[in-house]
């Protein structure tokens, strides 16, 4: 196994916790809004996968978030619909989590005007500015100051709100995430940087990538707590999640927390790829075995957790049914005057 | 032998015959192997001149430039020219000048790949071309290779003469074959060719959209339009002469590039032409580029978005100043690209 330092120090055997932050519900009501947002971000990704290449009518390269479902659902748990997530290539369980709007989503994927970038952003541009969306970007680590500059204008404006910065393992590696970080701690600023390590980028290892370097460590050399937490428990997500928040609205400055996640299927499409070479069928199947969300539902009835099944996929039934009826934008749009 | 595969055959035997040649990028060893360009090519040169690097494009260039002045000739490659634009600082404020800022003591050498996408939902940052970008900065060469033969000789002459060279590698010809030679041999930078000849009008394009002019041409010709078809190959420097001389002959010009118009090598070509020979042009020459605009995502935006092989016909019926068009059927894109790539 290519990181298997990663992986064995800090996946194994993690107890799962969840932790009880002032003001925020627990218990029960707590876990089941988790599972809520997990479930249904899984069965719409399930779903996508299942039509993706079926009739041929979403034409979008399209980075699915199956297996990482922890991540999105437990930082958005922890934050308000006034503060912002600044998602990258792998945008629909950010969109998704924030509350952006499924119909849109999905008009989006299918091109359609309807679609909450008009069509003309496809599965990697997705925005939903009133759900706190902000366009998400297919360069690497280009959002990550995005999330800094929301944070500063929020500073400015006086403004109780906090910004969320999604970053793979890859955009780590870039420059602009480092810049962000120094801009985001000498200047205070409510902002979380939330990366997620799925241990690739496309096919290429952690290893091959980075030293072993812990990125959550990072975080001490630019003056600002890091945490690590297991990708896999929606509930140490969330706590660390809330603990940041709360860090941002004391006006304590940014946070730095690493996900030790992994995602299921291909970089970008639909499939399982067992058979590309760079990861084993085995190390997919250790970390399904894992599940976040089958590990949650557990605690639940399995009738009622089949009640939101069922809700769920009726939602997705309708919200397709409404991408497929939508209109696509008039080619007008594309302005004539250069064209012959 | 394909365009992939031509590009993967000039890096291996400029490794074999040149120590100082090493490969980077990006997903270089991964599956897939940037869509074949570098296939087995680990395996015959080893780790250590054929590998992985962070995501980190400036400070990639960066390193491979530090490495050039040493001595390297390093290659790096880009899944997309999109996300190479972080390197600009590198590129443009370092490789392109090296050379000037110290009187030519010492040159920075680095082969930069770049391929550019199209099509299936690719969107605004998956598309660019950015010809006139690099064509823009002094101190660069740029090639646009057409076909296979070009790509693998430019990519020699490249790594053989030194100094920063940007390739830009479309998509779509990665699967165009061709009878391409064993061994060394280079194509010159600056020197356009004439892929068809023709004496009405004259067509100029690079990259792919040679392709889709060719496939223009033979619909011209099936209505009695004779088209000579002129590939540029480099971008910089540019060979104005070649198109000159057609121009001379035909004076009649449409000029077809994949990219945007403002500030484009199309207008650059026109600009020169008419500087040099304000009488050359019997017809007001005509551009068919992309609108001026960022590519959009949705299917049907996307279709209207790229110009078709219809409307580089039509165009040369335009500075003809001869009514009808080629047919619309003939002119349909036959590929069906199931994506993504
Ligand atoms: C600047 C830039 N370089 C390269 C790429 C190509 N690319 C797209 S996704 C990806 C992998 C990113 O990995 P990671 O950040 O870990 O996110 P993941 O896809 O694993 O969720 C790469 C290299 C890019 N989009 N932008």
């Amino acid at each position: 196994m290519p990181n298997d330092i990663f992986y064995d120090t800090h996946m194994k055997n993690k107890p799962t916790s969840y932790g009880r932050m002032p003001g925020i519900p627990d218990g029960k009501d707590l876990k089941r809004k988790l599972l809520r947002g997990m479930l249904r971000l899984r069965l719409i990704e399930e779903r996508l996968s299942a039509i993706y290449h079926q009739a041929d009518e979403i034409k979008t390269p399209m980075h699915l978030y199956t297996g990482q479902e922890a991540v999105a659902v437990g930082v958005c748990a922890a934050l308000r619909p006034s503060d912002t997530v600044s998602p990258y290539h792998r945008s629909h369980g950010w969109y998704i989590a924030k509350g952006g709007d499924l119909n849109a989503m999905m008009a989006e994927l299918m091109g359609k005007e309807a679609g909450c970038s008009g069509g003309w952003g496809g599965s990697m541009h997705l925005l939903d500015t009133a759900a706190g969306v902000m366009g998400s970007s297919s360069i690497l680590a280009a959002t990550v100051p995005h999330a800094v500059g929301a944070a500063l204008a929020f500073q400015m404006k006086g403004e109780d709100r906090v910004a969320v910065a999604p970053a793979g393992d890859a955009a780590i590696e870039e420059g602009v995430f480092h810049e962000s970080l120094n801009w985001a701690s000498f200047k205070k600023l409510p902002v979380i940087f939330v990366c997620e390590n799925n241990l690739y980028s496309t096919t290429t290892p952690l290893s091959a990538r980075q030293p072993r370097v812990d990125i959550y460590k990072r975080a001490e050399a630019y003056g600002m707590p890091g945490h690590r937490c297991d990708g896999n428990d929606v509930g140490g997500v969330y706590a660390k999640a809330v603990e940041a928040v709360h860090r941002a609205r004391r006006k304590e400055g940014p946070s730095l927390i690493e996900v030790m996640t992994y995602r299921w299927r291909e970089h970008v499409g639909p499939h399982y790829d067992w058979d590309a070479g760079y990861r084993t069928k085995q190390e997919v199947e250790e970390w399904m075995e894992h599940c976040p969300i089958r590990a949650l539902a557990a605690e639940f009835p399995a009738q009622e957790v089949q009640l939101l099944r069922d809700e769920f996929e009726k939602e997705i039934d309708e919200s397709l049914a409404f991408a497929r009826q939508a209109a696509f934008p008039r080619k007008e749009t594309i302005k004539e005057s250069i064209r012959v | 032998m394909k365009y992939s595969e031509s590009i993967r055959d000039a890096q291996a035997v400029m490794m074999r015959q040149d120590k100082r040649v090493f490969v980077c990028g990006l997903g270089v060893p991964a599956p897939g192997e940037v869509f074949g360009s570098t296939r087995g090519l680990k395996e015959e040169f080893g780790d250590q001149r054929v590998f992985d690097t962070p995501a980190s494009e400036n400070g990639t260039l960066g390193v491979l430039l530090g490495a050039s002045l040493q001595g390297m000739r390093p290659i790096m490659v880009n899944q997309r020219v999109d996300f190479f634009l972080l390197a600009l600082d590198q590129l443009i404020n370092h490789a392109s000048k090296w050379k000037y800022m110290f009187a030519g003591r010492q040159e920075m050498s680095v082969l930069i790949r770049l391929i550019v996408g199209r099509g299936w939902g690719q969107g605004p940052q998956h598309s660019q071309s950015m010809h006139a970008l690099f064509a823009h900065i002094p101190g660069l060469k740029v090639a646009a290779p057409a076909t296979p033969y070009d790509a693998k000789g430019m990519i020699i002459s490249a790594l053989q003469e030194g100094g920063p060279v940007v390739m830009i590698e479309h998509r779509r010809l990665y699967d165009e074959a061709q009878d391409v030679p064993e061994g060394v041999y280079r194509v010159a930078f600056g020197q356009a060719r004439v892929a068809l000849e023709g004496k009405d009008v004259t067509l100029v394009a690079s990259s792919h959209m040679v392709s889709e002019a060719k496939k223009a041409v033979r619909l011209l010709g099936l209505k009695g339009i004779s088209a000579e078809l002129i590939d540029l190959r480099s971008l910089r420097p540019l060979d104005v002469q070649t198109v000159y001389s057609s121009v001379k002959k035909t004076g009649h010009l449409v000029l077809v590039e994949g990219d945007w118009k403002p500030c484009s090598v199309s207008g650059e070509i026109i600009a020169s032409l008419a500087e040099k020979d304000p009488g050359i042009f019997k017809s007001a020459p005509l551009r068919v580029m992309w609108p001026d605009m960022p590519a959009p995502t949705s299917a049907p935006l996307e279709e209207a978005f790229y110009p078709s092989v219809k409307d580089i016909g039509d165009a040369c019926f335009k500075v003809l100043g001869r009514p009808g068009s080629v047919s619309e059927e003939e002119s349909q894109e036959k590929v069906k690209f199931s994506g993504p790539f």
